[in-house]
């Protein structure tokens, strides 16, 4: 699926967390939202996810309006910053959760449920833990059972919110391979944000950086380093 | 570096064996002598003259319509405060708008004002010279005197219980849980049942057994507004203090007994509740 972003802004009360900003995502794309702290990623990744909604502009799935579009309907796969799993139910529920809350008629059934989280469970290698709590695991698993989760509803687009945030170095590289490969196997339209350059540039086909609500520069990797469009640009991204 | 593992085997706490003894003995002391003698008292009170005169004192027709009237609130007024209290604690912790300090403040009012003014107050609302009371002698409806208003004051006496205890658990869990919920497609409804429930059910029956307890024990608010006719707007607390005063103690305390059995078999409700989840209630606490 490809997104149109149009000049889309945001205003909490009175502060501008997005001024307009205009931005077209290729479907397929793997695209990571990069800026300081404040600079409006998780405002723009919650807009196209249906969690906020924009002050003014429009976005676009496929050419079609999907401005006041319901987050139930988006289908957007949402990973959030501390993972946000679901503390009550077992991993198997908690993957399990969006296949059970659709309308019965596209319910699958039990069966076909627990095939399809033991695939998920497959995908992000860890097979065995589908019994367990949340709280019985580490942060890195954590992060995997929520990719399976936002996985299991079959979405349209994937969107993640600094996915590798709270991990340690050498975690957060397997996962970015993690990533990478499910990205590819899936062939969703990925959004991720992050303030990490060196994760951006590494594993992003398209890169967008953000500064003070608005887009500093679009353009894949090695364009962003070689032909920063700004002195924003440049000093964020030499490190 | 010879004496680093010494310290590494001090306990976390350091206070000493004898301290520690005196801080139970204080403890034990102070339970025996305001929960456990009390409560003993009222007992052996109410036995003092055998079973049977125990059995017939809470078997009079004034006693068990009093019994009868004090379930009967306690029935309606907790699950009335469960929706109320969700509905409170829900829009104070999850959403942000103008006057919700002021709510806050407004939960805790019963809490701060006496029950007995509570009482007064609704008298003055809604008796036959109130701001309402021709309005409701006009349309033939009784409040004061009667069991609406007892109904009113327990409502207005046990109302901050649920809220006060879902809206502690509530802030600090967030909304990340339920918009997942909805990213992946549920319902508000589907939202509230599966996600937000299971996450506050220990607070809210925590909340509820407390809101129980004190609508069946409520006394001052309920006195003023039942006008305590026999056998039809006397609860159990208020018939207790009458049979009292016509030193009828035995008939007194046994009905005493029955109050404080009914919150004692609540509190065992509750802990047998906790050991049967155990396990759950520690998943859902740590994370
Ligand atoms: N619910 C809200 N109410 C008021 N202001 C908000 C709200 N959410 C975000 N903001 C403001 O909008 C601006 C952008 O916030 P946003 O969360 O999008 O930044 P971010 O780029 O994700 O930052 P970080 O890297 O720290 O997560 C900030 O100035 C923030 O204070
Ligand atoms: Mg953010």
């Amino acid at each position: 699926m490809y997104i149109d972003i149009d000049e889309l802004a945001k205003e909490f009360g009175t502060s501008r967390a997005l001024h307009p900003v205009s931005l077209s995502i290729p479907a397929g794309a793997l695209v990571a939202l990069l800026g300081p702290s404040g600079s409006g990623k998780t405002t723009l990744l919650r807009i196209l996810g249906g969690l906020e909604f924009p002050t003014s502009g429009r976005v676009l799935f496929d050419g079609k309006d999907a401005t006041g579009m319901s987050v139930q309907e988006r289908r957007a796969g949402f990973v959030f910053q501390h993972y946000a799993l679901f503390r009550h139910m077992t991993v198997f529920e908690n993957i399990a959760f969006g296949l059970r809350a659709r309308k019965r008629r596209e319910r699958p059934g039990e069966a076909e449920i627990g095939r399809r989280v033991n695939r998920l469970l497959d995908l992000i290698r860890l097979p065995n833990i589908g019994g367990r709590y949340p709280s019985q695991l580490s942060g890195g698993q954590r992060q995997r059972v929520a990719l399976a989760r936002a996985l299991a509803i079959e979405p349209r687009m994937l969107l993640l919110d600094e996915p590798f945030g709270a991990l340690d170095a050498k975690v957060r590289k397997e996962l970015r391979q993690g990533l990478r490969e499910i990205h590819d196997t899936t062939g969703l339209t990925t959004i991720f944000v992050t303030h990490d350059q060196e994760e951006a540039m590494e594993l992003a086909d398209l890169v967008v950086v953000m500064s003070m609500g608005r887009i500093e520069q679009i353009g894949k990797p090695a364009d962003i380093r070689s032909r920063p469009s700004s002195d924003f640009v440049r000093a964020f991204t030499a490190a | 570096m010879a004496d680093i593992p010494v310290q590494a085997f001090t306990p976390v706490t350091t206070e000493h064996r004898h301290f520690r003894a005196v801080l139970i003995g204080i403890s034990v002391f102070f339970m025996v002598i305001l929960l456990f003698a009390p409560l003993a008292t009222i007992f052996a009170t109410a036995l003092s003259d055998g079973w049977k005169a125990a059995a017939e004192g809470i078997s009079s027709p004034d006693a068990l319509s009093a019994i009868r009237l004090t379930l009967t609130v306690a029935a309606i007024a907790v699950p009335l405060n469960i929706i109320f209290g969700i509905a409170a604690a829900w829009a104070i912790a999850k959403f942000d708008f103008r006057g919700k300090a002021f709510l806050i403040t407004l939960i805790d009012l019963p809490f701060s004002v006496s029950p007995v003014v509570a009482g007064l107050a609704l008298v003055l609302l809604f008796g036959s010279h109130g701001a309402f009371g021709t309005w409701l002698i006009a349309h033939d409806l009784k409040i004061v005197f009667a069991f609406p208003g007892i109904l009113l004051a327990t409502l207005f006496i046990t109302f901050p219980f649920v809220a006060r205890e879902l809206i502690p658990v509530m802030i600090e869990q967030g909304r990340a849980e339920e918009e997942a919920a909805l990213t992946l497609g549920a319902s508000g409804w589907r939202v509230f049942r599966s996600v937000t429930l299971p996450n506050i059910r220990w607070a809210l029956l925590y909340g509820v057994l407390l809101a129980n307890a004190r609508a069946m024990g409520e006394f001052g608010a309920v006195a003023v507004i039942s006008g305590k006719i026999r056998g039809e707007t006397t609860t159990m607390p208020i018939m207790i203090e009458m049979l009292y005063n016509e030193y009828l103690s035995v008939a007194a305390f046994s009905l005493a007994s029955l109050l404080a059995a009914l919150a004692l078999v609540t509190l065992a409700l509750k802990s047998l509740l906790e050991w049967r989840f155990a396990g759950q209630l520690a998943a859902t606490r740590r994370h």
